[in-house]
């Protein structure tokens, strides 16, 4: 579904991803964890097509197609969803008005048939009870006011809305407390099947409690220094990044 | 027989339309239906007499005539443009008509391109378009059942020129009260030359039971540029009232200066909404309307309320800043606008709160949104009068940017001459952040669409005081205007 081969960009004369190669495949999720500065944000950044970084070589497919050639709603209209890390207030945007127009045009750009008012409607309300939200917060504007737990479930929210083909959630666990984390959580679970993904970017262990990765990828330095499965990230839970960050050190040596 | 009372109507308005359309087809000698150019003691003598005027009106006309010949163009306006030759101007023309396209082949394809998107029908956009209309029965049997429900109800609405001839006694009594003849430039220069407009009174106790509406006067189309509009509600009374149109009017007309007095009585509400889209000129600047309006309500009774809402999308330059007078105690002032200026458009644009009796309360809400290389100015003032005791005053003032190469002002006056008077000001600048854009792409939505859904969002407050239908058509005619405003 991803295919991602040596990607390297930049941000000013920064390199932050100096070549990145990944695997996705459909029914999987990766957890790409890894300290602070190690360029997680920006790969998922990245991926959603954000343009203050520059992509210096290396190239995306997503499901065949190249990635990196088309425009952010083009990916989102191809099935990439990003649940941000700092969702954005909208003001005076209702979150119906908003979700409305998202939907459909994502359904046009896939030749689908816009939903009618009704169907709309009760797709809000199904959708809502996965992250366990009042229906009153449809009529609200986007992330307005929403507290840093509201905002995380709202991101949730909207990638069930949309329906992904591969979801990429930036440090979604990051400031929730232990209720509303299983809450987003049990919507992931809720939403995932053999043909999407996910990418879980996270900077702790904890997320995985809930979400069972299939592969877990240490980044450091711009780099994916370390692929496992679970194992790993509950190995890094123990001995920290300075264990990773070791092992580099004492490869760059020999 | 009321059916065939109904009937005998029709063909009444038929009549008159076909009777008024063979008038101008038929005339041959352009030369006497038009005043010549240049304005003079003669050329509005010409216009009164065209009109059938009474006695009193022309010699109103002739006072401001010769108040407006000692006036200066006020400069003080944060807009620029060159100077105007008063006296190269036509003051009166048989109404445009024949001139116009033949049929909509002759019609600019951009135009009927913008009326496809709004979704006006093809015989109304025949009538934008300025081409001339065969009576469409559908339209008159509307206008006829809407004349007689108002009349039956002791409304009067109808075109000034009917006013004047129909109800001279009301006119006169209340013409000039609120915008005196001499109030300012451009209000003395309509004063003395209006060609048509709106009259509407409402007598007590009535609430008028629909949204009054220029649409609905068809045999009014064509007022064009010295518009001279009249409302009044007397005690206890409610109108709400639409301006304009959403669809952008192709006028030739480049100099616009319209006068609007509406009076409330004592317990009355006006409710006075415009969605203005005159030709904003091109790309470059060239061409546009100047929009230089006046319009002013007096809250003449006690617990009486006014309230303004205007969405400004169109002209070249445009001057105007609809006020209240809160005389009566307890009454109400409101005014609600969006302006939007793109390209070289300028707007200088706000409102006059001026709080007379006790306990008023006035509300300001301004949205300016600019961009391309526009100016947009909120020019506001609050003025709280000695015997004004408790007054209030809540004003907030925004703007927009789009881009960086367009400007926002904002010019707040307060005289407060009262201490027991609360104010608070409100003001905001922000731009359309990449962060929001990025956030709807991200979501599907293309960068245009998601620039439109921003201002909708920022301009919702305003939006939620228009009537329903017109608030949905001016949120289409914004995202028309916002097209090609992102670089």
């Amino acid at each position: 579904m991803l295919e991602i081969k040596d990607l390297r960009v930049a941000i000013g004369d920064t390199e932050i991803l100096k070549g990145i190669n990944l695997n996705v495949n459909p029914g999987e999720i990766h957890a790409i964890m890894g300290p602070n500065g190690s360029g997680k944000s920006t790969l998922a950044n990245v991926l959603a097509g954000r343009e203050e970084f520059e992509v210096i070589s290396g190239s995306v497919k997503f499901q065949g197609e190249d990635l990196l050639e088309m425009a952010p709603e083009e990916r989102a209209h191809h099935g990439l969803f990003l649940a941000f890390q700092y969702p954005v207030e909208i003001p005076g945007v209702s979150m119906a008005n908003f979700l409305k127009q998202a939907v459909n045009e994502v359904r046009r750009a896939r030749g689908e048939n816009t939903l009618d008012a009704r169907s709309f409607l009760n797709r809000m309300k199904e959708k809502l009870a996965l992250v366990e939200m009042d229906e009153k917060f449809i009529s609200r504007a986007v992330n307005e006011g929403f507290s840093g737990g509201e905002k995380k479930r709202n991101e949730i929210f909207q990638m069930a809305m949309l329906d992904p083909k591969l979801a990429i959630l930036d440090e979604t666990d990051s400031g929730l407390d232990i209720d509303a984390l299983k809450i987003v959580a049990n919507g992931v679970n809720k939403i995932r099947n053999k043909d999407n993904a996910f990418i879980l970017v996270t900077h702790y262990q904890r997320l995985l409690n809930y979400i069972v990765p299939d592969f877990v990828h240490v980044l450091y330095n711009g780099k994916i220094a370390q692929s496992g499965d679970k194992d790993l990230a509950l190995h890094l839970e123990e001995y920290g990044y300075d264990w990773i960050k070791k092992e580099k050190e004492a490869e760059a040596t020999v | 027989m009321p059916n065939d009372q109904k009937k005998s109507d029709e063909k009444q308005m038929l009549e008159r339309m076909t009777k008024s359309e063979y008038k101008y087809g038929f005339v041959t000698d352009i030369e006497t239906e038009s005043a010549p150019r240049g304005l003079s003691e003669d050329t509005i003598r010409f216009i009164s007499a065209k009109k059938h005027e009474p006695e009193f009106m022309l010699q109103w006309r002739l006072k401001a005539f010769r108040r407006w010949e000692k006036m200066k163009e006020p400069r003080w306006a944060f807009v620029d443009y060159p100077p105007i030759d008063y006296q190269d101007a036509y003051y009166y023309a048989a109404p445009r008509k024949k001139d116009g396209p033949k049929n909509l082949d002759e019609v600019d394809p951009k135009l009927l391109e913008t009326f496809e998107k709004l979704g006006i029908p093809l015989d109304e956009q025949k009538r934008l378009a300025g081409v001339a209309v065969d009576a469409v029965m559908d339209s008159i049997s509307v206008a006829t059942t809407f004349k007689k429900e108002l009349k039956e109800l002791g409304i009067i609405f109808c075109s000034m020129s009917e006013a004047l001839r129909e109800h001279p006694d009301l006119v006169k009594k209340y013409l000039g009260t609120v915008v005196p003849r001499g109030d300012n430039f451009f209000a003395a220069l309509n004063s003395a030359v209006f060609s048509d407009g709106s009259f509407a009174y409402i007598p007590k106790g009535v609430r008028c039971p629909m949204e009054l509406s220029t649409y609905f006067r068809i045999n009014a189309a064509n007022t064009g540029q010295f518009e001279r509009t009249l409302i009044i509600a007397d005690e206890g009374a409610y109108v709400s009232y639409l301006e304009g149109c959403t669809a952008p009017m192709r006028d030739e007309n480049q100099l616009h200066a319209a006068v609007v007095e509406l009076i409330a009585h004592k317990d009355a509400e006006i409710k006075y909404s415009t969605v203005q889209n005159w030709y904003p000129g091109d790309e470059e600047g060239k061409g546009g309307i100047y929009n230089f309006v006046t319009k002013r309500g007096l809250c003449d009774g006690d617990n009486s309320r006014i309230s303004w809402t205007q969405v400004e999308t169109g002209s070249a330059i445009t001057w105007k800043y609809p006020s209240v007078i809160m005389k009566g105690n307890n009454s109400e002032g409101e005014f609600y606008s969006v302006a939007f200026t793109n390209n070289f458009q300028q707007a200088d644009t706000g409102t006059k709160m001026i709080h007379v009796g006790k306990n008023t309360r006035s509300r300001i809400v301004s949205k300016g949104i600019s961009a391309g290389r526009s100016n947009n100015s909120y020019r506001g003032l609050v003025q709280v009068h000695e015997a004004a005791e408790n007054a209030r005053n809540f004003s907030q003032c925004d703007s927009l940017l789009i881009g960086d190469k367009c400007g926002a002002h904002t010019f707040p006056y307060l005289e407060i001459k009262n201490k027991t008077a609360k104010i608070e000001h409100e003001a905001t600048t922000s731009k359309i952040g990449e962060d929001q854009i990025f956030y709807l792409n991200q979501r599907g939505i293309d960068t245009e669409n998601a620039i439109a859904l921003i201002v909708n969002g920022y301009c919702k407050e305003v939006f939620k005081e228009l009537p329903m239908e017109f608030a949905v058509e001016a949120q289409k005619l914004l995202e028309i205007s916002l097209e090609g405003s992102v670089g």
